[in-house]
């Protein structure tokens, strides 16, 4: 599908928010601004952003613990992502979800999740509230090749495709469940068969050019706004660092991160809109600037905040004993 | 005696016994890591590092990777206990045992009972436990309340290097399901461990500081916080006696209710949200068997009612801390 130069800039400004946003949170973590874990998305960007290009801020995500990138791809602010990663005042969540809880049901993003397998059952609820509430829109479950091999994971795309809702499986398949290899632990190797051994189409995609992303998951909404039911899609990205920041990843040689550096969905996007004369490199470089003081600022703010209230602690709870 | 961590005396038990037992096997999420990868496979030994090295020494037949599949993790475990060997399974953080609680609640603790004695269970699960890590809701919680109202489970939470060895010898030579909680603050925690094996009984209370005044009880990671306060009030001439049940099913009710027969006083210190705690139940059990020792209210010190928050503010004042552990302890020592 032929994208216009702004929704290019978007789709790039989105991608490049996510880089420097994760380069961020890797350098802060090691400073110790960032409390708890850090599971980054550096090397999925075009994922990410492929997928949620075209939903509205009504179709909804269900995440991952790897989910500021789909944060940022689906909209969410910056700031108030960098305030509760740092547990801060202000923070999208109050500072009370964190890096593997954050959410923003206004952007219907429907939190990161850090139960491997918690979000595609969730997803499929709610997308029987569109097909309820015949909406038009549509529900996206992330997960990933290790998350593939959760029993809830197969009840919900079975019972997606029984229900016929607008779900799609977004599989991000990097390769990796933490420290074991994706090529060990998904038996039969395919997760895309896997979905269309329950009922619906699957696609095995690209997930480091932007556009094959982009092109799929226009079929896969193409389908299920039509009401055909969900459908799947296996992105094959790469995982440029560890599980988590601080992974000193002995089971992955040099020559493997090489390769997977090498596979920067990045430099690919650029290339391709600016050879085919679509957007010029200086475009480019003045979007990644402005993102540059962005996820400065927010850092600089998010350091600066101060912590929760106390007496947040018990807030949201209809019972105190 | 050379000092040991938390961590090693748990990997000491499971190496000894695996060497003296070939039908121990070990299961789970990267307990060793790196199965089909570019790299060296073997190098996590689960990510809290406590299996380290046992991959090298007994092999993919001995400690296998799993995916990540907790229903399929836990029955298996269970199948393959009922039918002659001896599972370690590890469910890393116990926030997880909602994805497989069935396997565990319906099915291996049940055996042995509903199939009329005939069937025995001997599995463990090892799951990590515990706020504090800044690990927000989901990869915070405790749980062991949930374990211990089940029959059929053993329910294991050592404070302590030396118990962490002991208990889990224990666990490893007994014929039922063991749940076997590890602190991840304690992981580094060291005291001194003997090299050759011992077993430290189930059900057996120890008295982790003596006293006349009060009694505090504390589970798992929360023994050294009630130790640590015992200290600060020993200064003002309280002199508070700390119990360590060290497991919660069998419980060693005998040991808690003679400590209070001494002291009259009891504080309860429990990592757990209150409502149907540990705290709750020791109180109950004291209230009715040990009403008449009684001098002054049970006071517990528990979590609010909320899941765990992520801010660390926010955590350090949801886990129960020497603040309000002490504010008990004198609340509970002021009452005439
Ligand atoms: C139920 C459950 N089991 C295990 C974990 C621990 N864990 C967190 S992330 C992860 C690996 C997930 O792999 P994958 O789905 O491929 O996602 P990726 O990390 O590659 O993005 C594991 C095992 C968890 N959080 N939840
Ligand atoms: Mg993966």
């Amino acid at each position: 599908m032929q994208l216009s130069r702004d929704e290019l800039k978007r789709a790039y400004q989105r991608m490049f928010t996510i880089r420097a946003f994760e380069e961020r949170v890797e350098k802060e973590f090691a400073a110790g601004n960032i409390p708890g874990f850090a599971h980054v998305y550096l090397g999925q960007e075009a994922s990410g952003v492929g997928i949620c290009h075209d939903l509205t801020d009504e179709d909804l995500i269900g995440s991952t613990h790897r989910g500021h990138g789909h944060c940022i791809a689906k909209g969410c602010d910056v700031k108030g992502m960098m305030l509760e990663i740092m547990g801060k005042a202000g923070g999208l969540c109050g500072g009370k979800g964190g890096s593997m809880h954050i959410a923003d049901l206004s952007k219907g993003m429907l939190g990161a999740n850090a139960i491997v397998g918690g979000a595609p059952p969730i997803a499929v609820g709610a997308a029987l509230t569109q097909k309820y509430k015949k909406t038009g829109r549509v529900s996206v479950a992330f997960s990933g090749d290790g998350a593939s091999n959760q029993g809830t994971v197969f009840e919900a795309m079975n019972m997606a495709v029984v229900l016929k809702v607008p779900a799609i499986f977004a599989f991000e398949n990097n390769g990796y469940g933490e420290h074991t290899a994706a090529s060990y632990s998904v038996g039969g190797g395919s997760i895309a068969d896997r979905a269309r051994s329950f009922g619906m189409p699957a696609e095995v995609v690209d997930g480091v050019d932007f556009f094959a992303v982009h092109d799929a998951m226009g079929r896969a909404l193409e389908h299920c706004r039509a009401g055909n039911g969900p459908y799947a899609l296996e992105i094959r990205c790469y995982r440029f660092l560890g599980h988590f920041v601080g992974d000193p990843q002995a089971y992955r040689t040099a020559d493997e991160l090489k390769e997977a550096r090498a596979n920067d969905p990045l430099p690919l996007f650029r290339k391709k809109v600016t050879e085919a004369k679509l957007l010029e490199a200086a475009e480019l470089d003045a979007i990644e600037k402005a993102i540059l003081a962005e996820v400065e600022d927010a850092a600089q703010t998010a350091i600066a905040a101060p912590p929760p209230d106390l007496k947040s602690l018990e807030k949201d709870v209809y019972a105190r004993y | 005696m050379a000092k040991k961590s938390y961590r090693t005396a748990i990997n000491d038990a499971l190496r000894s016994e695996m060497r003296r037992n070939p039908d121990i096997i070990i299961l789970g999420e990267d307990v060793a890591g790196g199965q089909g990868a570019t790299g060296d496979v073997g190098v996590v030994g689960s990510v809290f590092g406590v299996l380290g090295g046992l991959y090298k020494e007994f092999g993919p037949t001995r400690v296998i990777d799993t995916p990540i599949s907790e229903s399929a993790i836990v029955g298996a475990a269970a199948g393959a206990a009922l039918t002659g060997l001896r599972p370690v399974a590890e469910i890393m953080f116990v926030d997880f045992v909602g994805v497989c609680f069935d396997q565990i609640y319906n099915q291996a603790a049940k055996f042995r009972y509903m199939f009329g004695g005939k069937a025995k269970t001997p599995m463990i699960i090892r799951a990590t436990i515990g706020a504090g890590f800044r690990a927000g809701a989901q990869h915070s919680q405790s749980m062991h309340p949930l374990f211990t109202m089940v029959p059929g489970l053993k329910v294991v939470m050592p404070s302590n290097a030396y118990d962490a060895k002991g208990l889990m010898i224990e666990a490893l030579r007994g014929d039922d399901p063991v749940i076997y909680l590890e602190a991840k603050t304690l992981y580094d925690t060291e005291v001194e461990v003997p090299d050759e094996a011992y077993r430290i009984p189930f059900g057996e209370a120890r008295v982790a500081r003596e006293g006349k005044d009060i009694t505090l009880v504390a589970f798992g990671p929360m023994v050294p916080r009630a130790l640590a306060v015992a200290e600060a009030v020993g200064k003002d001439g309280i002199s508070a006696e700390v119990i360590d049940p060290r497991t919660t099913s069998p419980l060693d009710e005998d040991t808690i209710l003679e400590s209070v027969e001494k002291t009259g006083r009891l504080v309860l210190v429990d990592e757990s949200p209150p409502r149907c705690s540990l705290a709750s139940d020791v109180a109950a059990i004291v209230a009715d068997k040990g009403f008449k020792s009684l001098k002054a209210p049970i006071k517990s010190v528990t979590c609010p009612h909320t899941p765990v928050p992520f801010a660390p503010v926010l955590e350090d004042e949801y886990m129960p801390n020497p603040r309000r552990i002490e504010a008990a302890v004198r609340a509970v020592m002021k009452f005439d």
